[in-house]
């Protein structure tokens, strides 16, 4: 597995203090400091066996919880990264969110790119139960952000009321928003940031930090909808990625508002692209043209994204593995929502639907925010021409159901090969 | 293979050593819009000095302050913002949480002696509290235990192994201290809701000043309530403390029976027994998470009708004069309800045990006094009581 990561040693950076090589080394040794403490007791920590520090998952349903068995947990305790995350740190979110019965959360995250290599054997049998049955052992993931290969792709709107896409990338180096310190969160914002400063044309813009934003600036992001708050879900707190808010954390966006940054949310960054209207194919563009921007941009000063070929885009949430792309629309369907065949209709789609708000949010009247369902084992080129088509037969049923006629469950998909 | 544990068990060790390749300066956290005991006490100078330190267990000092910098405070309520995560911990980062514990302390230094005295029979009165206007009273403590880990650092390992010896300890009590150990992730919906009744069930922490801490990790995994039969008293395991003890009276008086301090006694003998005593130490007294609750970790207090001593303008110029502290009847955070408030010491480190609950009773018999004289129409001005 070593060879999947092929790690750019910037001459800014050297990352890691201890060698890692391959799913079954250990950490090599390190030195306790060994300071005398006036205090009444003390050697070092006490040590449990894994049988005594496994977690109590019986009332847990997530995607970590149903695949942690005891052995692997055994197996990995004893593992850390090179920056010192460990298993414990990576499951923490999913202990302390049993989850719910009807939605299955993934209850896991990772500290640094390293995490799915180290905690392989965990974080693999997760990434198959969540996309669909992808094995990041066997599989490779196509990348493709070749925007001319999108057919249609501008949708009638008198349905589709906007279009949006959006996906997140990280900094090659750099502990993921769970894991990093201070100082390593400030250089994810000192990289973006700069990064950010060189786009031209429609992607001029600017970069406002949380803690220095002015009043003014922060009600003009509110109404633009652009402003992110610290998180409050359990799920995101419990990973540790809230901590020392709003150091380090940021929103850019260009001047005409198409095209937005968040930096260190929920990932070193969230790219996002979006319009009013029904034009998906030009958001998409725009989407592809801005990421390659600013790849280009970091790469000018030493870096990179993380991304190898089995897992495509690395991010905090293995459910953002691959992609991480999101290509949404909003779209009213006030006949077609009530139609009891609306659900198997999207789920052969493969797409999902949403309430405007996003995720956990219900849907006002009969406007939804329909998206892929898939991240992983589909290229971005692929996911959005699915959710173009996707929508359009959904437009198709509608006007249909306006006419009167009847519409038909499009086939099942076939699982990933 | 058992080194490779040891330095994996420890891995805030390794995240901590990998952190010094960046500087103080890079990690010096930003503290320009927060208001509490840490924030003004860290200066970068500190901060560089003790940032590659850790306890014997790990705890770094990223760890100590960590709750402070993501709750920057309230500009009326001075929050103290960092925690100890072993009772090295104080030793360690003394540099800090000296000038903290000072702060906090109303001036305790760091060659201060406490002092601790547990012999109810040194307390005045007490069960002789007006119940036309005190309705129950209260004591609390935490207890830590020495050898172990606090709450925001143990390992689930740990937690199990304290939530057992805590087991034993309280089982191994009789006669009216003999109890029922009910597991949070256990307890039946029925057993749920009498305890709720009983006013004995703790929740999930959701105050962010905890949360931050991490010592709400886990939950509900080897955390629980130990009953006594006698619905007098209650006891706590594994909360706030390592081992919080609540003991609650439901009459009105602050008993001076062998309730609340007697029973503290005989637990730690138990665990002295098993060779895990309490930590405590001469200039510290008893060793809990949260440096305010150095010292004793008392709460002694009764909720008290004062309806109308509560709207006075001196209200809060007794109580400071008193060392008491008032909250509402829901416990810390919340609001009185019908002028019936909540009212304790407000100090831990430098009194007594005795001494604290002392001041409560003296206190609350003033007040009550005051309250009367007011329901009379008459003016409380002169009885308004020096600093104690």
């Amino acid at each position: 597995m070593a060879s999947t990561f092929t790690r750019v040693l910037s001459r800014k950076r050297i990352v890691g203090i201890l060698s890692l090589a391959g799913a079954g080394s250990l950490v090599t040794g390190y030195l306790i400091n060994k300071d005398k403490v006036h205090a009444s007791v003390k050697s070092s920590r006490r040590m449990y066996p894994a049988s005594a520090e496994y977690p109590d998952l019986r009332k847990h349903n997530n995607c970590m919880a149903s695949h942690l068995t005891p052995a692997i947990y055994a197996a990995l305790i004893d593992k850390a990264t090179p920056s010192g995350f460990t298993l414990d740190q990576c499951i923490q979110t999913g202990v302390d969110n049993p989850g719910h019965p009807f939605i299955k959360t993934v209850g896991m995250v990772a500290g640094d790119e390293e995490s799915y290599q180290v905690f392989a054997e965990l974080f693999n049998p997760v990434i198959k139960e969540r996309h669909n049955g992808y094995d990041p052992q066997i599989m490779r993931h196509p990348t493709d952000l070749d925007a001319s290969k999108i057919r249609s792709g501008v949708f009638d709107e008198r349905y589709v009321l906007s279009s949006r896409v959006r996906t997140g990338r990280s900094i090659r180096g750099l502990a993921l928003p769970p894991a990093c310190t201070r100082a390593e969160r400030r250089e994810v914002e000192r990289v973006v940031a700069d990064a950010l400063s060189g786009l031209k044309d429609d992607l001029l813009g600017r970069y406002y930090s949380l803690t220095e934003m002015t009043e003014e600036e922060q009600q003009q992001l509110i109404d633009d909808h652009f402003l992110f708050d610290k998180p409050v879900s359990p799920l995101l707190t419990c990973s540790g990625m809230a901590r020392d808010w709003p150091d380090a954390r940021g929103i850019w966006h260009n001047n005409e508002k198409t095209f937005l940054v968040w930096v260190n949310e929920e990932d070193h960054t969230r790219v996002i692209s979006m319009e009013k209207g029904g034009n998906m194919k030009r958001v998409f563009e725009r989407f592809c043209k801005g990421l390659k921007e600013v790849e280009r941009l970091i790469k000018e000063k030493g870096w990179e994204f993380m991304w190898n070929e089995r897992l495509g885009y690395v991010l905090t949430c293995p459910s953002n593995l691959g992609t991480g792309l999101r290509a949404g629309v909003h779209i009213n369907l006030p006949r077609l929502s009530k139609d009891p065949r609306f659900s198997k209709i999207l789920d052969n789609l493969r797409l999902q639907k949403r309430g405007t708000g996003g995720v956990d949010t219900a849907a006002v009247g009969s406007t939804f925010d329909i998206s892929n369902l898939d991240r992983l084992g589909k290229s971005e080129v692929e996911l959005v021409q699915t959710v173009i088509d996707g929508v359009n037969y959904l437009i198709e049923c509608e006007k249909r159901l306006e006419k009167g006629q009847d519409i038909k469950i499009p086939p099942a998909p076939g699982q990933i090969k | 293979a058992e080194c490779v544990r040891r330095a994996v068990m420890t891995s805030g060790n390794i995240h901590n050593k990998f952190k010094m390749k960046f500087s103080a300066e890079e990690e010096f956290p930003d503290l320009s819009k927060h208001n509490n005991h840490m924030a003004k006490a860290l200066t970068f100078e500190i901060y560089k000095k003790l940032r590659d330190k850790q306890t014997p267990s790990g705890f770094t000092l990223d760890d100590v302050i960590q709750t402070g910098v993501d709750n920057p405070g309230h500009p009326f309520i001075m929050t103290v913002g960092c925690v100890a995560g072993d009772e090295e911990t104080y030793e360690v980062f003394k540099d800090l949480l000296d000038i903290v514990i000072q702060d906090r302390h109303g001036g305790y230094k760091p060659t201060d002696k406490h002092k601790t005295d547990l012999n109810y029979k040194n307390l005045k009165g007490g069960d002789d509290l007006d119940p036309k206007y005190v309705l129950s009273s209260r004591v609390r403590t935490g207890r830590s235990i020495i050898g172990y880990t606090l709450p925001p650092h143990s390992s689930r390992g740990e937690r199990r192994a304290i939530e057992k010896l805590s087991i034993e300890a309280l089982n191994s009590l009789d006669g009216e201290f003999k109890g029922k150990y009910y597991p949070l992730k256990d307890m039946t919906d029925k057993e749920q809701q009498q305890l709720i009744d009983d006013h004995f069930l703790f929740d999930k922490p959701v105050s962010p000043l905890l949360l931050a801490s991490g010592m709400a990790r886990d939950w509900p995994d080897a955390r629980g309530i130990c009953e006594g039969c006698e619905e007098a008293t209650g006891s706590w395991g594994s909360a706030g403390g390592v081992m919080k003890l609540v003991l609650v009276s439901v009459t009105h008086a602050v008993s001076p029976s062998p309730l609340p301090l007697p029973l503290l006694l005989q637990i730690e003998a138990v665990f002295k027994k098993h060779n895990h005593g309490f930590m405590w130490n001469e200039h510290l007294g008893y060793v809990l998470t949260c440096p305010s609750n150095l010292g004793t970790g008392l709460r002694g207090g009764v909720h008290v009708k004062l309806p109308n001593l509560s709207k006075h303008a001196k209200f809060e110029e007794v109580l400071n004069r008193l060392r008491l502290q008032k909250r509402g009847t829901g416990g810390v955070d919340t609001a009185a309800e019908g002028g019936v408030f909540d009212i304790s010491n407000a100090d831990r480190l430098g009194f007594s045990e005795v001494e604290q609950v002392q001041m409560v009773v003296d206190g609350v018999k003033l007040m009550i006094e005051m309250e009367k004289k007011l329901e009379k129409g008459g003016s409380i001005d002169s009885m308004v009581p020096a600093q104690k």
